[in-house]
């Protein structure tokens, strides 16, 4: 157990290093000078070599990565071009901000998928089966970004029920400690900001939860017919067990594997997701920070960002791969 | 003859599936409305009119304008028939370039085995580490805005899929004795991928490219939504959206609903097709519905 996940974080290492030099050629083969970028249109080209020594441009390519890459692996990613802040201080800032998104995203849709799908497969062919299936695929077809605003269009302007975006509003104070609001306002026993942090997670997670619910569902549901048509299933039932235990017990965690291996996947459309979720609901995450950095072509946050999503999606994969053994007795990791 | 009866028992199929016909048809409506934009399209896509400036469509009475107008006067049912033939092309186009570099890395890793394939699986691997839609994001940062550069961007994000599954249908086939006997009698490598690997990995791209399309179709939606693709004042539905999204506080919801409508219904239709284009092909999902 132990070597294995040794073996996974050496490889997990690998991977990163590989992205981050395909990141940082793609950067630098960019049009465009970003020294001109940061000095302005208008700068003199006595400013403009002072900006690229400065930054360090002046230098071949492959010296710029190898001090980008000492630098990065002591967890200094530079940085901002615009802002001037530290590119990793602002990540760890903005992702308890993205991580509250994702986490209520994920629980919408397992509480929703997984019963649906379960339900789907106990009663194949019945209205329901048929019901979900039909959502599931209007569900994937939309585009994560137009159902966001469908929902701030009705349940934020025309009801007046939830807040039409950011993460808190403007009259609620809560003092951050460890940036994940509903912890924070829990700590502090500020009840009025913990209820206004839920208001305004509930839309952009909807939008954000769909389509991995809809996913859920069908993997579900297909998994779940794999197993009920197996013989110990039937042994369950003419042993005379209730039907709800050879669900529960049986079916559901044989089932479950293949409903976990893409729930790795899963987060890693989440992720991408998060970004047009967060553009919609002006969400101060690390999807809104990519955007504007990709805007305003802010080469520092746009590297910095993109390995630390990489690394992100690799921690939960490693993590989903791990969890394996708890539900599967049968897996043995050497 | 082989090849034929293999064929029309797809087609034969494929027919008796409902939902897939309704996908068919959907596609159809949408690739006539692209066709014929010029002659369906009551008004100029582009033509504003600022004093008729968000003006509500049939649901209010308005007869000159069945879907409203935007926020510079346009005609939004104009714009979203203009916009079919932006959407289609790209997704279409967006899969063709992913299909391109796919099936080619695919075909090559599979056929060539040893470090050829390391390299390339390992760069498809790496590829995966990454959402697509990030991975669309970054290559547009850096190739710059625009709908061309979009469709390059979306069609390298498919292309490991692509990649993966193609690569797997040629190790089946790089065993058959075919194959063996295409090498044997000294065929060169290119020409035995190209005459006898690459027909016989044909269907799984035909199927995955047709389920593409319809995400190709949201993805560049969603650059068009970014500011990243089709730049204004292009009628493309995803930029229409962006365009028109500050002004849903006015209580303007048309011009949010119906290009976002468009999107849905075209994606829809692919997945729906591809959905049922998948089970006609594969012979062991046939005899069990």
């Amino acid at each position: 157990m132990r070597n294995y996940v040794m073996r996974r974080a050496l490889n997990l290492l690998f991977v990163l290093f590989i992205v981050s030099i395909l990141i940082f050629l793609l950067v630098r083969l960019a049009p465009g000078d970003p020294a001109r970028v940061m000095a302005g249109e208008h700068a003199s080209p006595e400013a403009l070599a002072a900006m690229r020594k400065e930054w360090g441009l002046d230098k071949p390519v492959i010296e710029q990565y190898i001090i980008w890459l000492s630098h990065a692996a002591r967890g200094d990613f530079g940085r901002s071009i615009q802002s001037h802040e530290s590119v990793l201080t602002e990540l760890l800032l903005r992702f308890p901000n993205t991580f509250e998104l994702s986490l209520f995203a994920m629980i919408f849709a397992v509480l929703i998928g997984l019963p649906a799908g379960i339900v789907s497969a106990v009663r194949r062919y019945s209205i329901f089966d048929y019901g979900s299936m039909v959502i599931a695929l209007f569900g994937v077809s939309m585009p994560v970004f137009w159902l966001g605003i469908m929902l701030l269009m009705i349940f934020g302007v025309k009801l007046d029920w939830l807040p039409i975006g950011g993460r808190l509003s403007v009259y609620t104070s809560l003092r951050p400690i460890t940036h994940f609001y509903l912890i924070d306002s829990l700590i502090e026993l500020n009840f009025p900001a913990f209820w206004d942090t839920i208001k305004h997670l509930i839309l952009p997670s909807i939008a954000l939860g769909t389509i991995p619910m809809a996913f859920i569902a069908r993997i579900t549901r297909s998994s779940m017919l794999d197993v009920l048509h197996q013989d110990y299933i039937r042994t369950a039932r003419s042993k005379g067990l209730n039907e709800n235990i050879v669900i529960r017990k049986h079916a559901l965690r044989n089932a479950l594997i293949p409903i976990l291996t893409a729930a790795g996947t899963e987060f890693a459309l989440l992720m991408g997701g998060a970004i047009l979720t967060e553009t919609v609901f002006s969400w101060p995450g690390i999807g809104t920070y990519i955007i504007q950095a990709v805007n305003a072509r802010d080469y520092p946050v746009v590297q910095g960002s993109v390995i630390f999503v990489a690394f992100l999606i690799a921690i939960v994969n490693l993590l989903v791969d791990l969890t394996y053994a708890y539900i599967d007795p049968r897996i043995h990791y050497k | 003859m082989q090849e034929h009866t293999e064929f029309y028992d797809t087609m034969r199929f494929l027919k008796k599936n409902k939902a897939a016909m309704a996908g068919l048809i959907i596609i159809i409506i949408f690739v006539l409305m692209a066709i014929f934009a010029k002659q369906i399209s009551p008004q100029n896509p582009l033509a504003q009119s600022l004093k008729d400036n968000l003006k509500p469509g049939f649901w209010a009475g308005g007869h000159s304008h069945l879907l409203g107008t935007d926020e510079f006067g346009r005609d939004l049912f104009s714009r979203i028939i203009y916009g079919s033939r932006i959407s289609l092309t790209v997704g279409f186009i967006a899969v063709l370039i992913g299909i391109l570099i796919g099936a080619t890395a695919g075909i090559v890793a599979g056929f060539f085995g040893g470090w050829v394939d390391d390299v390339i699986m390992r760069t498809v691997d790496i590829m995966f580490s990454l959402p697509s839609i990030l991975l669309a994001i970054v290559i547009v940062a850096i190739l710059g805005r625009g709908l061309d550069k979009a469709m390059i961007a979306i069609g390298i994000t498919y292309a490991p899929q692509i990649a993966r599954i193609v690569r797997s249908e040629t190790l089946k086939v790089t065993n058959t004795e075919y194959i063996e006997g295409a090498k044997a009698i000294g065929s060169p490598s290119f020409r035995t991928m190209w005459i006898h690997v690459l027909p016989n990995v044909m269907s799984p791209i035909i199927v995955y490219g047709t389920l593409s399309i319809g995400s190709a179709i949201l993805d560049a939606a969603a650059l068009g939504f970014l500011g990243l693709g089709a730049q204004p004042p292009t009628p493309e539905w995803g930029a229409m959206l962006a365009d028109s999204f500050h002004s849903i506080t006015g209580g303007y919801w048309w011009v949010e609903t119906f290009p976002g409508i468009a999107i849905a219904l075209t994606v829809l239709g692919f997945n729906l097709l591809g959905d049922g284009l998948r089970d006609a092909i594969d012979p062991r999902l046939r005899n069990r519905q």
